[in-house]
C-alpha cells in the first residue's frame, strides 16, 4: 500500500470506530447492558463459592475472565447489528476503501467497548474478591487477551449477524475458539496474583501474542468473503 | 486528482459487456451490454425482479458480478474497485444512515469514508442543497421517508461524484418532493455528471432522461435515446416487452 | 462403482487391523501394570490412528476451504463439507475409544487432561462447522462462509492443543511413540493405513453422490427455467 492509501486506511477505521463510539454514547445500549451483566456473573459467583482467601485467589482469575467472556459476547453480538439496520453495510461497501478498513474499524470499536467494561468491572471485581488486582503483568495480560478476544469476536460476528439464529450462533463459534487466550490470561493472571513476575509466564505471553497476531491477520484476509455478495 | 478532467477525456461515463449475475442457481442478469456516454442520464424500466436493483448494486460495485466486463470512466470496475468508488454516488432503496447520528454526524461520517476536502463547508453546502441546514443536529430516526431521501441524496453528493446512481428514487415521495429532488440534482451541474437511475414513472423519468432501457428478466428487452419516443409510445414498449409469452 | 469397490477393501482392512489387534496385542502384556498401559490393549491401536486421521480430516477442510474461495468450484465446497463430517465422525470415535479405555484404566467415563479436552474443543469446532452451515439459507453464501470458518477454525488447531498440553497434565504415558515390540509397530502401521483408507474411500463416496445430487438439482432447475420461458 502506497503511503497515501495507508492514511486513507486509517482514517477511514478511525472514522469507523468513532461512528460506533459516538453512536453507542447516544444510545448507551451496549454498554449498561454489557455491564450489569458481567457485574452479576461476578456477584452470582461470590454468592456461589464461598471460599477460603486462599481458594479464592486460585479461583478469582477464571471467574474473571468468565465475567469478562460472557459479557463480552453479549457487546460482539452487536457490533453488526447497526449496520444491518438501513443496509448501512453496503453504504460503507460503497466507500472508496478496501473492505478490510470495515473490518478493522469494527474492531477497533468493540475493543474500545470491551476496555472500558474491563476498567469498570476490574475495581469493582478487586473490591468483591479483595484481591489486588493492579499489578502490570496482570494488566498486561488482559489487555492482550482482549485483543484476541475482540479479532476473533468480530470477524465471527460478522458471520453471525448473518445467519438465522444470530445471537445463540456465536457463542458456539466462538468460545471454543476463543478458549486458548482466555485459559492463557487466566493462568498468567494467577501467576500475577501469586506475585510471580514476567519470566515464569513467557509460555502464556508467547500463546497471547502469538494467538493475537494470527487472528489479526487472518480475518482482515477472509473478511471481505463475509461481506462480499 | 481531478476526476471531471478525467471522465471528460473516457467517451463512455458506464461501459457493460456480458454482464452476467447469478445467484447459485437463479440467474438475475443474463447478459447486459450497456452504453452509457458521460454526461447523459439513463433510465432503466423494468417490473419487479427484472434485474433493475441488481445492475445499480453491481455498477455501485457493491455487488461482484458473476461473469462480464465492466469499463467505469474508462477503468475496469474489478482491479480499480476503490479509485472508482470515489467517483459514484449512490441512492438505494435503503438510506444507509444511521439513525442514533444527527444529520450533520451522518455527513461528517460518509465526508470522513470518502476523504472529501474541507469537510465543515462541504458539508453545510450539501445541507443547504437539500433544504435541511435547519435540522442538522437532529437525529435521523426523527427524520419523515422524505427527509430521509433527502439525506440519502445529501449523503451521495457529498464527494461530488461524476456519476449519480439512483435506484427508484420517487418511493414514498410526493410530486412536490420529487420535483425538488430532481431539481437538486441539477443544481450542481458545473460537473459533467452521469446519471443512471431506475423507475416506475414513465412521466417523471422521460422528462429528466436522454436515453431510455427496458430491463426484462435479466435481459435488455428495449432501448432507445429519449428524442425518439413519446410517452404514450413508450409505455406501449413496456407493456410489449413485459408480457408474459406463452 | 470403483469408489464402492475402495470403500469394501477399506472396510476389510479396518476389520483386519481390528483381528491383528486382538490377535497380536493382548498376549505381549506380561506383568499386571503393563495391563494398564494404553499401549497393550487393542484399542489403543483404534485410538491412535483415528486421532490422526481425524487432524489429517481437519486439514483437508482447512485446503478445501482456501481452494474454495480462491476457485469457488462447488466442488471444493463438498470436499470440505465432507471431511468436515468425516472429521467429526473419526473425534467421536477417539472420544469414545479413549473414554472407554479411561473407565477401564482409571475407573472414571472422562478426565478433563490435556489430550481428551482438546479433543472435545476441537469436536466442538467443527460442530460448529455444521451450524454456520445450518443456519444459513443461502446455497451460495453457506459455502463462502463456512469456507471462511474452515480457515478460521483450524488455525486453532495447533493453538488448542499447544495450550491444553502446558497447561494441563499429559496423558499418563504418552505411549504412541514409546512402542519397542515390533507387533506393537505394526498393528500401529496397519492401524493408520488402514483408517487412511477409510477415510478416503468415504470421502470419494460421499464426494460422488453430493456431486450427483448437486447435478440433479442444476438440471432440474434448468428444466423449470425452461418451462418458463
Amino acid at each position: 500500500m502506497h503511503d497515501g492509501e495507508e492514511m486513507k486506511f486509517w482514517n477511514s477505521v478511525a472514522a469507523i470506530a468513532w461512528k460506533d463510539i459516538l453512536s453507542e454514547l447516544r444510545s448507551r445500549e451496549i454498554i449498561t447492558s454489557v455491564l450489569v451483566f458481567g457485574l452479576l456473573v461476578l456477584l452470582v459467583f461470590n454468592l456461589v463459592f464461598d471460599l477460603s482467601s486462599d481458594l479464592m485467589l486460585i479461583a478469582a482469575p477464571g471467574i474473571l475472565w468468565v465475567a469478562f467472556a460472557f459479557s463480552g459476547v453479549l457487546a460482539l453480538n452487536r457490533a453488526f447489528i447497526p449496520e444491518k439496520e438501513e443496509h448501512c453495510l453496503e453504504g460503507l461497501m460503497g466507500c472508496p476503501v478496501g473492505r478490510e478498513a470495515i473490518y478493522a474499524g469494527k474492531a477497533l470499536g468493540s475493543l474500545f467497548f470491551m476496555l472500558l467494561v474491563e476498567a469498570v468491572m476490574l475495581p469493582v471485581f478487586a473490591l468483591f474478591f479483595d484481591i489486588n488486582v493492579f499489578r502490570p503483568e496482570f494488566l498486561v495480560m488482559t489487555v492482550l487477551a482482549t485483543v484476541g478476544f475482540v479479532a476473533v469476536g468480530t470477524i465471527f460476528s460478522a458471520l453471525a449477524v448473518n445467519t438465522r439464529a444470530r445471537e445463540m450462533v456465536l457463542p458456539i463459534l466462538f468460545f471454543p475458539v476463543v478458549s486458548p487466550i482466555i485459559i492463557a490470561a487466566v493462568k498468567a493472571s494467577a501467576l500475577s496474583l501469586a506475585g510471580q513476575s514476567w519470566s515464569d509466564m513467557t509460555i502464556w505471553l508467547a500463546i497471547t501474542i502469538a494467538f493475537d497476531i494470527i487472528y489479526l491477520t487472518v480475518p482482515f484476509l477472509v473478511f471481505p468473503f463475509i461481506v462480499e455478495e | 486528482m481531478n476526476s471531471a478532467a478525467e471522465n471528460s477525456s473516457a467517451p463512455l461515463a458506464v461501459e457493460t459487456s456480458g454482464l452476467v449475475k447469478s445467484f447459485g442457481h437463479y440467474t438475475a442478469l443474463r447478459g447486459i451490454d450497456l452504453q452509457v456516454p458521460t454526461g447523459s442520464t439513463l433510465a432503466v424500466f423494468g417490473p419487479n425482479g427484472a434485474g433493475k436493483t441488481t445492475l445499480i448494486k453491481i455498477l455501485a460495485s457493491i455487488m461482484r458480478p458473476t461473469s462480464g466486463k465492466i469499463l467505469i470512466g474508462g477503468l475496469e470496475l474489478k482491479d480499480n474497485a476503490e479509485m472508482v468508488r470515489a467517483k459514484l454516488g449512490l441512492v438505494a432503496h435503503q438510506s444507509y444512515l444511521y439513525g442514533n447520528l444527527s444529520a450533520w454526524e451522518n455527513l461528517d461520517f460518509y465526508a470522513r469514508m470518502f476523504g472529501v476536502e474541507d469537510r465543515n463547508s462541504r458539508i453545510g453546502e450539501v445541507l443547504d442543497l437539500v433544504s435541511l441546514t435547519g435540522r442538522k443536529h437532529d437525529r435521523l430516526a426523527t427524520f419523515s421517508r422524505g427527509m430521509q431521501q433527502r439525506m440519502a441524496l445529501a449523503r451521495a453528493l457529498l464527494h461530488k461524484p461524476s456519476i449519480l446512481l439512483l435506484d427508484e428514487p420517487e418511493t414514498g415521495l410526493d410530486q412536490q418532493a420529487l420535483g425538488a429532488m430532481w431539481d437538486i440534482i441539477r443544481r450542481e451541474e458545473t460537473l459533467k455528471r452521469t446519471i443512471i437511475f431506475t423507475s416506475h414513472s414513465f412521466e417523471r423519468a422521460l422528462a429528466v432522461c436522454d436515453d431510455v432501457v427496458i430491463l426484462e428478466r435479466g435481459k435488455i428487452a428495449f432501448k432507445s435515446q429519449r428524442c425518439t419516443l413519446s410517452l404514450d409510445g413508450l409505455k406501449q414498449k413496456y407493456s410489449e416487452c413485459t408480457t408474459v409469452k406463452k | 462403482m470403483r469408489a464402492r469397490v475402495f470403500l469394501m477393501l477399506s472396510a476389510v482392512l479396518v476389520l483386519a487391523t481390528l483381528a491383528i489387534d486382538l490377535l497380536l496385542i493382548p498376549s505381549l502384556a506380561v506383568t499386571e501394570s503393563e495391563k494398564l498401559l494404553i499401549q497393550f490393549s487393542p484399542i489403543f491401536y483404534w485410538h491412535i490412528p483415528v486421532a490422526w486421521i481425524a487432524l489429517f480430516a481437519f486439514l483437508c477442510v482447512f485446503i478445501a476451504s482456501i481452494a474454495y474461495l480462491v476457485k469457488r468450484k462447488p466442488f471444493w465446497d463438498i470436499v470440505a463439507t465432507t471431511s468436515a463430517e468425516l472429521g467429526v465422525v473419526f473425534t467421536t470415535l477417539f472420544l469414545l475409544t479413549g473414554s472407554i479405555w479411561a473407565k477401564y484404566a482409571w475407573g472414571t467415563w472422562w478426565e478433563w487432561d490435556a489430550r481428551l479436552t482438546s479433543s472435545l474443543v476441537l469436536w466442538i469446532i467443527y460442530v460448529a462447522y455444521f451450524l454456520v452451515r445450518a443456519y444459513i439459507s443461502s446455497l451460495e453464501q453457506r459455502a463462502r462462509f463456512a469456507a471462511v470458518f474452515g480457515i478460521l477454525g483450524f488455525l486453532d488447531v495447533p493453538i488448542v492443543i499447544l495450550t491444553l498440553f502446558v497447561s494441563r497434565q499429559m496423558h499418563p504415558g504418552d505411549a504412541a511413540f514409546h512402542l519397542d515390540k515390533w507387533q506393537q509397530m505394526t498393528a500401529l502401521t496397519v492401524g493408520v493405513l488402514a483408517f487412511t483408507a477409510l477415510y478416503f474411500a468415504l470421502l470419494f463416496f460421499v464426494i460422488h453422490l453430493r456431486e450427483d445430487a448437486s447435478e440433479l438439482a442444476r438440471l432440474k432447475q434448468s428444466v423449470e427455467e425452461k418451462e418458463n420461458e
